[in-house]
Formats: structure tokens, sequence, C-alpha cells
């Protein structure tokens, strides 16, 4: 059985979460104080989808602004991106539709784009709907997902959906 | 030069002093605190508190500073009561350090510049240039997110690693033919934009390999290992990012891969590369270099074991009459020292044993009067500090023991380090 790799990249505003969305997949635990991520991390991880092996090869990039420049290195030669925002913090959803405006001009043709809203667990301190990203997403031709990198909550199921 | 205006100097720094201690009740109990501030007198950053509430006595400094500047002269030290303030107007930035303990006026400064560094690595010095020449009053903290921690964590190594007011750097103690089947994996697996590849544990060496043409400033070497010590964020992934090595070319970055060898092995493989798009080739690179080390030499468990029990080291030399020493050996930049035992287990004798190399070392290279040999009776411990052409010794004995009996000592252990010389040091540079 041929094994099909997936090229992915996770981008998104500092704090997000998108290191414990990939440490979430890739080793399934979760670490409460992890800590920023410098630069961008490689990681891989084979998973079995319907008798189909992928093996995910997977950018986790930082948030922070001066490394924004250094984004298009990861997501050009990527199938798919994971734009991730954080539902308890506004300002990170803004963020996010930059994002995806840069890979609608400058992203490969064939990009599949989800959206990741993060931090669903914390549905007491939300600040973007539900109502709201999936109607950004569904505009810009996105899959969406709500998750929660510390419950677990759609992780696999959305890196499954990106399959 | 030193300025010297005493009235005035007093006056204002006798209000720094009254602002420090108005904004930070706990004041009397930190030893050293770092400020960097831009030179519009903007905070940036300080070791202690939030830098934001910080801004009066930013603004003193800043006006201390400019005032002498105005006189065409620089402000360096100042000294009152107990406490040595001194400045370093680097590029746009100014750093200010205030200690409390034994650092030197030198030694400080050379502190202030390794922080300046810390910045260039993370923004280049071009880059810091052009912000600042574009807007003054830029807020260099929207830039330097998420790298705070390893200023903290440069300030807290330099407190307790005496590499740094020693200027080079300490090996890992392993057999050389070990050594230097290592490095020869690390060569074998050079790509066209590989310019150095470094193996490092905590805050040792294991090997490095380097382009015939260029050297490792053992500065910069410094700042690579604070990088890697600083975060737990490269532990099982691998990582690309890009740093300035200011000693080897400030205006730009090259492009590190970070890795370690394996979940069990806490050794660190950086690869420096010129190519920000070389990712991919240094990935390649890091899988040859592990299968050689794994396949041909069995070089992991190796390197694992002198790590876990400092298996070649010097620890037995330490008895009830020597207690600790440092030894650099000036002909290979690295120097050798064994790991703390009683009385130096805690981290406060530890702190108070670099102060006693500070004092030492700084007694030594005084540029007024520099000596060759020192020996001092402390209520604590016997110091001796030696040096000659081709090494520098820092060595605290028993206080109770004769001049005699440490001199006996200090030969014997001289012996025994000629004898594992090729063990405690790099000692075949290895180039591509």
């Amino acid at each position: 059985m041929a094994v099909r790799e997936i090229k992915l990249c996770l981008l998104g505003d500092a704090g997000v979460g998108k290191s414990s969305l990939v440490l979430r997949f890739v080793c399934d635990t979760f670490n409460a104080c992890s800590e920023s991520t410098i630069g961008a991390s490689f990681m891989s991880k084979t998973i079995e989808v319907n008798e189909q092996s992928y093996k995910y090869q997977i950018w986790d990039t930082a948030g922070q602004e001066k490394y924004r420049g250094l984004a298009p290195m990861y997501y050009r030669g990527a199938a798919a991106a994971i734009v991730v925002f954080d539902i308890t913090r506004e300002e990170s959803f803004h963020t996010l539709k930059d994002w995806v405006k840069e890979l609608q001009q400058l992203g490969p043709p064939n990009l599949v784009m989800a959206i990741a809203g993060n931090k669903s667990d914390l549905d007491e301190m939300r600040e973007v709907s539900s109502h709201d990203a999936r109607t950004f997403a569904d505009s810009v031709d996105a899959l969406f997902a709500e998750t929660s990198a510390l419950t677990a909550k759609n992780v696999l199921e959305l890196f499954v959906e990106i399959s | 030069m030193y300025w010297c205006f005493a009235s005035k100097e007093t006056i204002l720094c006798f209000f720094t002093l009254i602002l420090i201690d108005v904004s930070h009740p706990d004041w009397s109990k930190i030893n050293k605190h770092i400020f960097i501030l831009s030179e519009a007198g903007k905070p940036i950053y300080s070791r202690y508190g939030n830098e934001e509430k910080l801004v009066t006595i930013m603004g003193v400094m800043q006006a201390l500073v400019s005032f002498v500047q105005d006189s065409d002269d620089t402000l360096q030290s100042l000294v009152a009561g107990n406490r040595k303030y001194v400045f370093l107007v680097k590029g746009p930035l100014i750093l200010v350090a205030v200690s409390s303990l034994e650092d030197s006026v030198p030694q400080l400064q050379l502190q202030l510049t390794y922080v300046y560094h810390q910045i260039l690595s993370v923004l280049t010095g071009a880059q810091l240039e052009k912000i600042f020449e574009q807007l003054r009053n830029y807020d260099l903290r929207k830039l330097l997110g998420g790298t705070e921690k390893f200023l903290h964590n440069l300030l807290d190594m330099m407190d307790r690693d005496p590499s740094f007011f020693l200027e080079s750097v300490q090996c890992l103690p392993i057999p050389v033919h070990y050594r230097d089947s290592i490095a020869s994996s690390l060569q074998h697996a050079k790509t066209k934009s590989l310019v150095f590849a470094i193996l490092i544990t905590e805050n040792q060496l294991i090997t490095l390999v380097r382009p015939k043409k260029y050297n490792l400033h053992p500065a910069d070497l410094h700042l690579i290992i604070n990088l890697v010590n600083a975060s737990t964020s490269f532990q099982s992934c691998e990582s690309w990012l890009p740093i300035c090595l200011p000693k080897f070319n400030d205006s730009g970055y090259l492009h590190a891969h970070i890795s370690y060898l394996s979940e069990e092995c806490p050794a660190c493989l950086v690869l420096l590369s010129t190519d920000k798009d070389a990712f991919y080739e240094l990935a390649e690179s890091r899988e040859k270099i592990i299968k050689r080390l794994t396949v041909k030499s069995n070089c992991i468990p190796v390197i694992s074991e002198a790590i876990t029990t400092n298996k070649y080291g010097l620890d037995y030399i330490i008895g009830s009459e020597i207690w600790h020493f440092l030894y650099k050996s000036k002909t290979y930049g690295q120097f050798v020292s064994p790991k703390c035992r009683p009385p130096y287990n805690t981290v406060e004798e530890q702190t108070r044993l670099q102060e006693l190399y500070k004092y030492l070392h700084h007694r030594m290279h005084a540029s007024a009067k520099p000596l060759k040999l020192v020996y001092r009776l402390r209520s604590q411990e016997a110091l001796l500090g030696w040096i000659s052409e081709t090494f520098e010794l820092y060595a605290v004995f028993n206080p109770l023991v004769s001049k005699t009996v440490a001199i006996g000592n200090v030969k014997r252990l001289m012996a025994i380090i000629k004898q594992e010389e090729d063990k405690l040091f790099i000692v075949n540079a290895r180039t591509f």
C-alpha cells in the first residue's frame, strides 16, 4: 500500500495554540506551560484512514510578528494549511483573516485551507462566535472546525478531514 | 575614560537610587539588575519587575547617558554605596547593569555586551539600526516578543557559569577516539550551504566542525548554547530558525537546524547554513550523522553516558584539600572544571563560588596592575590564581591547608590535566 504524503503548515497569531494542536495530533499529549515556538518546527506522523496510510509532514510556525516574513517558505511547498485563531481572542481572528488573504494571493493554487477555532474548552470566555467563523470559512472555501488541544476535541478529525 | 564630575554625579545617582527604591520594594534583595532602553529612553527590557513601570528610572538613565554625551564623553560607570552602575551604549540601545556583587566594571561591561549580542542574534545589527533610523521612538518589545526567556536565561547563566568571564567554552570530557569519530560523522554530512556543525550538551561542547576560513568565536557559541538551553521547544522535533551570530557577521542571519540526537540522548545537534531554504538538505545531513553515529561507531550511548555520569571528568581530584578549580587552556581556548561538590552544592554557594572566581579573575586581569600569581586567604577558603603563557588556573582550597600543600596539589592537578589533555579538550580542530 502506498503512503500518501501530506505537506501541511500551521499559521496564526502568537499564543493561539498551533504547537499544542500539533502536539495533540502527533503525540496525543498536552503541555499546559508550553513555550512559544522559535522560528518553526517540523514534525511528521503517519496515520491510517480507510486502509490508506497518510504521512503528515507538519510545519509548525512561530506566531510572532518578526517571523512573519519567513512564512512563505513554509506554505509555498504545502498541500494544506491550517490557520488557527483563539476563540477567546477576537484580535487573533483578525490576524487569521490577514493570513487567509495572504494565502489566497501568494499561496500555491491548489492549497487546501482549514480554519481552526482553538480553545473551544473555554466557551465561557468566547469572543468569536461559531457562526461568524463558519460564515467566514465558507466565504473563503475553507474547512472549519472548533478544536481544543486540551480536551483533544476535533483535533484528529480536523487533520483527517484535510487528507 | 571614566567620567568624573563628583557633585552632579552624586546628585544624579542619588536620584536614581531613590527612584529605584521607591518603584521596587524588593530592590534591596536584588544583587544584580539589568535594564535595556532605547536611545530615546523607551523601556525595552528589565531583568526584574515590569519594564513598563520603570519608565521613570529608564528616563533618568537615559538623561545620565545623554548628559555626558553632550560634553563629547562617554559615561561608563558610577559607584554609589555598595552598588556599581555600569553603562554601555551600543548603536541605538543603552544597556545598564546595577550590581552589588563582586563583578568588576570590565566584567559587567562584558556581560552587557553579551546581552547586546543576544538582541542582535534575534534582530541583526543591520535591522536594529534601520528600525531606529526610521522611527527613533520605536517600541522594540514588539519585535523581541517571545525571546525574553533567552535574555533571562543568559543573565542567570552568566551568574553561575564561568564560561562567560573566561571567554571560552567547556568541553564534555570523552576519550579522543570517540570525539574523532563523532567529528568525522559531522564532516561527512557536509552540504553546499552548511557552515558550522556543532554538537552540544547543556553548557558543554562535544565537537564542532567549521570551514577552513572561519572560526566560531566563543561569544557566538555562547549564544547558541544559550538558545538551546533556554528553550524546551526544540525537543522531540526538528527546528528551523534564523540566528545572527554577531562576531561572525552582525548584519545577516545564518539559518539553524536544531534537533536532539534521540529521545534518550540529551545532546543537541546544531547545523548552521547560509541558505534559508536549506532545511530539507540539512534534515538529510542530520539523518546521515545519526546513522553514522549509530551504525558505524556506536557513539550515542558513549555520549549519553559521558553526560549522565561525567565518567571522564576530573571530579576525583576534588578532595579535602582542593575544593574546586577552573583551568583554562589558552592554547585551545577551552576550559575545564569539575562538578560542584559540597560545600558548593547549593545555588547560593555556587553563586558565591563564582563571585570568588570573578574577584580572582579581576585581580589578575586588572588593566592597571595585572598579576601572574595570587594567593589569598579568606575566612571560608583559600584562593589561588596563576596565569602563564599557556594557561589560567583559578582554584579554591580548604582555608586550613598550608601554602606548600596547596602548591603540591596544584602541581598534581597540572600533571593530570596534561596527561588527560586529549580527553578534556578538543585538541584536533576539524574543518570541512
